[in-house]
């Protein structure tokens, strides 16, 4: 009876153990409805004829940030022509880092001329549900919101032209192709996401 | 004389040096050996950087454990390399804030190729902090802000 209980115990305990955190590659993405630097809201289904999504997690103050600001700019213009277009989330906590207030991504935005959204994640739910951890952070996502890729931008922070290999590019390009990403996953340094404490 | 006269010269010099401390580039082969070189003191290593606030933030709680505590090693690890590898930044910060901790520099490119071999569980954000205890093998990454407190509690919590 005791072996029982104990038994029992465990499976509730199992049962009751939190579901994993964040998206794996394979996985399906939610939506979302934020706010982008126009005032309006968008969704990835407000883009009918999408083949796919490159969404990046990312801010106006992180130094890779800044380091990759230029190949988001290129990625967007390269891709959304293509169907498959940039969407950047900033998730960072304002209170955390005030150079990451809803005014100043306006004012990046329209200083750096993003042709793509970059939306506000103030509740952070979106960043959480996605399982996004540090800027730049990007899923790509089928048109039907399968991952198919996540990580790094590419293999080289610091210098643009020394790169050896484009991780997005490679993944949006299979995408477009209906193939997996030949690098599905990938790992770099970075800002941690600015959450808010508790 | 002429000796004397050499000794304070000596001594000049290794006063601007700060506190002496000589800030060695490592590879990720020297970095794996201080995870797994048994030590029967309870190793804590941060990674850090010089442009990320929560580390700079965060690094005075490790100067504070250093000397509260003297059963634990602790190692500073900059990642400053990925961005900048010219090292004046990360020792110009190390003099100016008087650290007393180890700081070391990892000089390695291409973090996809490593990061998993620090700490499967680690994204790679900073600031990480890496407590272990080699003899049980038990270990504990934290990725996130350190606050007051939190390094004495995991600390107890892997010293059994």
């Amino acid at each position: 009876m005791k072996k029982l209980f104990v038994v029992l115990l465990a499976l509730i305990a199992m049962a009751a153990s939190p579901v994993k955190d964040g998206l794996d590659v394979g996985d399906t993405a939610i939506d979302f409805k934020l706010k982008n630097v126009d005032g309006k809201t968008v969704s990835l289904a407000d883009y009918k004829d999408a083949k796919g999504y490159i969404v990046i997690f990312d801010c106006n103050t992180c130094p890779y940030s800044k380091a990759y600001n230029q190949r988001i700019m290129d990625l967007n213009t390269k891709y959304a022509a293509k169907g498959i277009p940039v969407i950047a989330i900033n998730a960072n906590d304002p209170a955390a880092s005030s150079g990451d207030s809803f005014e100043e991504m306006v004012r990046i935005a329209k200083q750096k001329g993003y042709k793509f959204p970059y939306l506000v994640d103030e509740t952070q739910e979106v960043a959480k549900a996605y399982g996004a951890t540090n800027t730049p952070h990007v899923f790509v996502l089928s048109k039907d919101l399968k991952v198919t890729y996540i990580g790094a931008i590419d293999d080289n922070s610091r210098k643009a032209d020394a790169v050896t290999k484009r991780y997005v590019e490679d993944a949006a390009d299979a995408l477009l192709q209906g193939k997996p990403a030949p690098t599905p996953k990938t790992k770099a340094i970075g800002c941690g996401i600015k959450w808010k404490s508790a | 004389m002429i000796k004397s006269i050499r000794f304070i010269f000596l001594g000049v010099i290794l006063s601007a040096a700060g506190y002496g401390q000589t800030i060695n580039q490592i590879k990720l082969k020297d970095l794996q050996k201080l995870l797994t070189t048994q030590s029967d003191r309870i190793q804590v290593i941060n990674f850090w950087a010089t442009w990320c606030a929560p580390c700079v933030k965060e690094i005075p709680l490790f100067e504070k454990l250093r000397s509260d505590n003297s059963n634990v090693d602790i190692t500073l690890v900059s990642m400053d390399f990925d961005l900048d590898p010219d090292p004046a930044k990360v020792e110009r910060f190390v003099t100016r804030k008087a650290l007393k901790n180890k700081v070391v520099i990892l000089a390695e490119t291409d973090p996809n190729s490593w990061i998993d071999k620090i700490d499967k569980t680690w994204s790679g954000a900073l600031p990480a902090t890496l407590i272990l205890n080699t003899q049980t093998g038990k270990r504990k990454l934290i990725q996130k802000e350190l606050h007051e407190g939190d390094l004495e509690k995991l600390i107890t919590e892997l010293s059994n």
